[in-house]
């Protein structure tokens, strides 16, 4: 087997999230598809350093998890007070741009 | 010497500003401010006549550069002054008679309030008309122009007041505008043709320019003249402009104003004498209105519009004299000159019967008032013995010799003017009887008078605002209104005797002019014999009308021609149907086009684009997950080019 | 060709054996994260491909990131998301049903086109040389890691901590309220009551025929209506009320049916009652 199949795995799961992103209303779902499309994007980051025989992807990979994480603490802050003032969590529900 | 031209402008200019700028504290001694000014300038223009008489004939030109106006590359406007024998003869006219005319108004406007600012637009008018008279180029010579055009205005409207006399303004001024069009238009082709709209860059390069331009330029300049010297088919102001005081009336129709077209010809006289149909046109102009006005004057009852067709129909004699070159352009001045003296003389003499008859203007409420007004009827009489060419007087002399001139125009051509001008002298002689016999002669008609009837023709509005039904008590008038009358009397009596008298007149304009002999197929004494024929026959025609039977109070309804005469022979109408109703259409089409077509184009892109991001604006339907489907196209779509990119 | 040849551009065949397996399972876990229905099942299966992400991390010679992934992220990031489900409502369904006009379809389109033009973008680019991670693991990747960022990626590294704080500062700002006045106590609770005029008796209990805890279900009134009033007001916002009177009145009556069957009395025509969300339906 070739290793560059981690990286259509990658492709596939990234774009899998990404529609989900689209598809679902549910801001913690929508929440869970973009943690699903940066999962993706470490696994291609860890296959390429691989690929290159260094350590700098995982580097970047371990650095993007630490985002991660400072975004979804920030993200659930915000689905949390949205859910306080609208009681609910749809994200269809703010859509207060429009006219 | 030179330097004295422009004071005679500026000594009117000046009483205008002063008069009208020092306001009431002037009340009391304004006019006579007015008349002093008006007096010196006549005083300058004996000195500077008295110069240019010391001088040899060829050299009678004097140049004054007071200051360069508009310097550009390319286009030098100069306020520049020349004085030579054509100027000088107006400047003497303008300023001897206005200044008359003057002297008069200080009795005539006596008991006006405004009278200050009546002397300050009459020396207005004075400044503007001598600018015309004596710019160097033609853009100064507009300036003048337009000033005479300002001052007719607000002298015509003075008794603004009176709706009427606002609305006379007003129509002078805007038919005078078409003329003005007409200058400047003139003065533009003479710029692009010439490069130049001095007088002497243009004359002297009329040789070597196209014929029709030289005849665009002179019908340009025709259109101008018609407009200022109420010839057909811009004379329809003329008799509306009889609604301003006496004094202004025969301002407008002896010195200045209606001179200024006839000064305009002759003294583009080169132009028109290389453009021989544009000549033609101020020949046939100059005919049409003779008759016109002759026409005209023979229908009014009203004193003042009587006179003032006999203006437009004397100043047909001069511009069909102008427009026969250089045979015609002495006596056209000439005729201009005696006209000035006699004309303003009955205006005067009218003016004075109007002020002992409480500003009654329908003659045929006058009628005996020779006894009442003797100094009047004697200046009035001369004047009228004058105009109808009385032998011996200076009607006789200078309409006598356009008449010969016209008929030494040759050809058929020639046998055309000289008959229209012979009726037109038939005619002359009848109205100016009439006008005699219905003020001076026949019963008192003016003695208890029944209450106006309202179908009366030529029903005056001034009589009704002074408020006075009461029976009028004719009287002389003051002093200062008679002598000016008599001065103007004896002018009328000599003056063309003194031109005429070993071709004084001739010998003095013909530097300026040129001068020419026709070939006459008829003698001298031949058509002063016709003349004098048909002299009789008007006056004859007018003694049995008018003489033996006495005048109806009420004019009777006349025939088809009397009642389109009365109307000034449809002129308003005609401008009416033609002029506003096709204008109106045309307005109103053009209106429909830019609601419709315009409009359209406009607003139908406005509401295509409106209608357009009304649609657009359903995109934006405010739903994060809308706008992240976008993203994330635009994103496959940057993957494809970057694809795309590796692949080519 | 040497083993370590082979490595630059095959893997092991227990390696390969594991990939097919376990992408397949993180596949499937990914499609349930975008297609369950409630979010706690969204969130299990998400775990569940982290840790196959891991076991991949592992595998590819990433020993430090294979046990982050565990750690941190199935263990707290997703626990943290299991938390804030179940703040939200942990029972709550999430409708599938579409409400922008052509989202879906435009979605699946864009979805399918940026996938297929990814894989051909990979396919295209022939990364066929591998180096292995061998080398760069010799002294231990855990040290290998650090030496890279605490010298080459250290600025990185700072960064990255000034903004977890910053966002862990943001969360509180943002979820955090503060209380203007004083909390009212039971007696001036009573108190407003009485005044307003409003519920001055306690509130009435939940569950009529009460089977199981019945904390969702509400109340019946005399009428035999149900009263929302009877449910706890954090279940009633989540929309977690469970209409059950119709429920129990059909059970009522299969029961006399079958008393009635067994008496051999004669049938009555049944009145059907309908549960109220099946005749919403």
């Amino acid at each position: 087997m070739n290793p560059v199949n981690y990286l259509y795995l990658a492709a596939l799961l990234f774009t899998i999230g990404a529609t989900g992103v689209l598809i679902r209303r549910n801001a913690i779902v929508v929440f869970m598809c973009i943690e699903l499309m940066l999962n993706a994007c470490n696994l291609a980051f860890v296959t390429f350093s691989r690929m290159h025989g260094n350590l700098d992807g995982q580097i970047i990979a371990f650095f993007t998890m630490v985002v991660a994480a400072a975004e979804v603490v920030v993200g659930l802050a915000i689905i949390v007070s949205l859910f306080r003032t609208r009681h609910s969590a749809s994200v269809d529900d703010a859509s207060l741009m429009k006219l | 010497m030179e330097n004295l031209i422009a004071l005679l402008i500026a000594a009117p200019l000046l009483g205008a500003a002063v008069l009208l700028v020092g306001g009431r504290r002037l009340d009391a001694v304004g006019h006579w401010i007015g008349t002093l000014l008006s007096a010196a300038s006549f005083v300058i223009g004996l000195v500077l006549f008295a110069g240019l008489l010391g001088r040899d004939a060829g050299s009678r030109t004097l140049i004054q550069h007071l200051f360069s106006w508009i310097p550009v590359a390319g286009f030098q406007a100069d306020v520049t002054f020349r004085l030579d024998q054509l100027s000088m003869t107006f400047v003497l006219l303008i300023t001897g008679v206005g200044s008359l005319i003057h002297l008069y108004s200080v009795g005539y406007m006596e008991h006006d309030e405004r009278r200050r600012r009546f002397f300050g637009y009459l020396n207005l008018f004075l400044a503007a008309m001598l600018l015309l008279v004596l710019a160097d180029n033609y853009l100064l010579l507009y300036v003048g122009w337009e000033g005479v055009g300002l001052a007719s205005y607000l002298l015509i409207g003075f008794w603004q007041h009176k709706p009427s006399a606002a609305t006379a303004a007003k129509k002078a001024f805007l038919v005078n505008r078409v003329g003005d069009m007409g200058l400047s238009i003139a003065i533009m082709l003479m710029f692009t043709t010439f490069g130049s709209f001095a007088f002497g860059p243009v004359f002297s390069h009329v040789g070597d320019t196209s014929q029709g331009k030289l005849t665009a330029i002179a019908l340009m300049l025709l259109l101008a003249a018609c407009g200022k010297s109420a010839q057909v088919p811009l004379q329809s102001w003329l008799g509306d402009a009889m609604e301003g005081p006496t004094p202004v009336s025969a301002l407008i129709h002896a010195a200045t104003m209606v001179t200024a077209g006839v000064y305009l010809i002759v003294r583009s006289g080169a132009v028109f004498n290389a453009a021989p149909d544009a000549q033609l046109a101020v020949t046939v102009v100059g005919a049409v209105t003779l008759l016109f006005g002759a026409i005209v004057g023979c229908a009014k009852d009203d004193i003042k519009k009587a006179l003032a067709g006999s203006t437009m129909s004397q100043i047909g004699y001069m511009v069909l004299a102008a427009g026969l070159g250089p045979i015609g352009y002495v006596f056209a001045i000439m005729h201009l000159v005696t006209h000035g003296f006699f004309k303003a003389g009955l205006f005067l003499g009218a003016g004075s019967v109007m002020h002992g008859m409480n500003d009654e203007v329908d003659m045929r409420r006058y009628g005996g008032l020779r006894k009442y007004m003797p100094v009047t009827f004697i200046t009035f009489g001369l004047g009228y013995l004058a105009i109808i060419g009385f032998p011996g007087l200076s009607g006789f002399f200078s309409k006598d010799k356009i008449i010969e001139a016209a008929f030494a125009k040759g050809g058929t051509e020639g046998w055309i003017l000289g008959g229209a001008a012979l009726l037109g002298a038939a005619i002359t002689a009848f109205y100016m009887t009439r006008v005699m016999l219905m003020t001076f002669f026949g019963e008192e008609r003016w003695r208890n008078q029944p209450t106006r009837s309202p179908e009366a023709p030529s029903a005056e509005p001034a009589a009704e605002h002074r408020g006075e039904h009461a029976e009028p008590h004719p009287h002389e008038s003051p002093k200062v209104m008679t002598i000016p009358m008599i001065v103007l009397a004896v002018g009328s009596v000599f003056g063309g005797a003194f031109f005429s008298i070993g071709d004084r007149f001739l010998h003095w304009l013909e530097p300026v002019t040129g001068h020419s002999e026709g070939n006459s197929p008829v003698s001298a004494w031949t058509v002063t014999g016709a003349t004098m024929v048909c002299l009789v026959v008007g006056v004859a025609i007018a003694w049995a009308q008018y003489g033996r039977k006495p005048v109806p109070a009420v004019a009777p309804r006349g025939s088809l021609l009397t009642r389109a005469a009365r109307r000034d022979l449809l002129q308003d109408d005609f401008n009416h149907v033609v002029l506003v109703r096709g204008g109106e259409h045309l307005t109103r089409s053009l209106v429909y086009v830019d609601h419709t077509l315009v409009d359209g184009v406009v607003n139908g892109t406005a509401a295509g684009f409106g209608g357009l991001s009304g649609r657009l604006r359903r995109v934006q339907n405010g739903f994060a997950r809308s706008y992240a489907v976008s993203m994330f196209g635009g994103a496959a779509l940057l993957v494809a080019a970057t694809l795309l990119m590796r692949a080519v | 060709m040497s083993a370590t040849q082979l490595a630059a551009y095959t893997t092991s065949t227990g390696e390969a054996f594991q990939f097919w397996v376990l992408g397949t399972v993180a596949v499937i876990g990914a499609l349930s994260t975008v297609f369950m229905r409630k979010a706690v099942h969204s969130a299990l299966s998400l775990a569940g491909t982290m840790i196959v992400l891991a076991v991949f991390y592992l595998a590819n010679g990433a020993y430090f990131l294979g046990i982050v992934q565990i750690v941190v992220y199935t263990g707290a990031i997703m626990m943290l998301f299991l938390f804030v489900v179940m703040l939200v409502g942990v029972t709550a369904a999430d409708s599938l049903k579409e409400t922008i006009k052509g989202q879906r379809w435009l979605a699946l389109l864009c979805g399918a086109g940026f996938g297929v033009l990814l894989l051909a973008g990979i396919a295209n680019a022939s990364l066929k040389e591998f180096d292995g991670t061998g080398q760069a693991n010799a002294n231990g990747n855990v040290q290998g890691l650090a030496s890279l960022i605490f010298t080459k990626y250290v600025f990185a590294f700072e960064i990255t901590g000034a903004l977890l704080i910053t966002a862990a500062v943001g969360a509180m700002v943002l979820t955090h309220r503060e209380r203007t006045e004083r909390a009212k106590t039971q007696r001036e609770l009573s108190e407003q009551r009485v005044r307003e005029g409003t519920h001055v008796p306690p509130l009435p209990a939940p569950g009529v025929y009460a089977r199981h805890n019945a904390v969702d279900i509400a109340g019946l009134l005399p009428d035999g209506t149900p009263s929302e009033l009877t449910v706890s007001k954090t279940l009633r916002e989540r929309g977690q009320i469970r209409d059950v009177s119709t429920e129990a009145l059909n059970d009522l009556r299969a029961l006399e049916q079958r008393a009635e069957e067994r008496l051999e009395r004669r049938q009555i025509e049944p009145a059907t009652f309908k549960r109220a969300e099946e005749a919403s339906k």
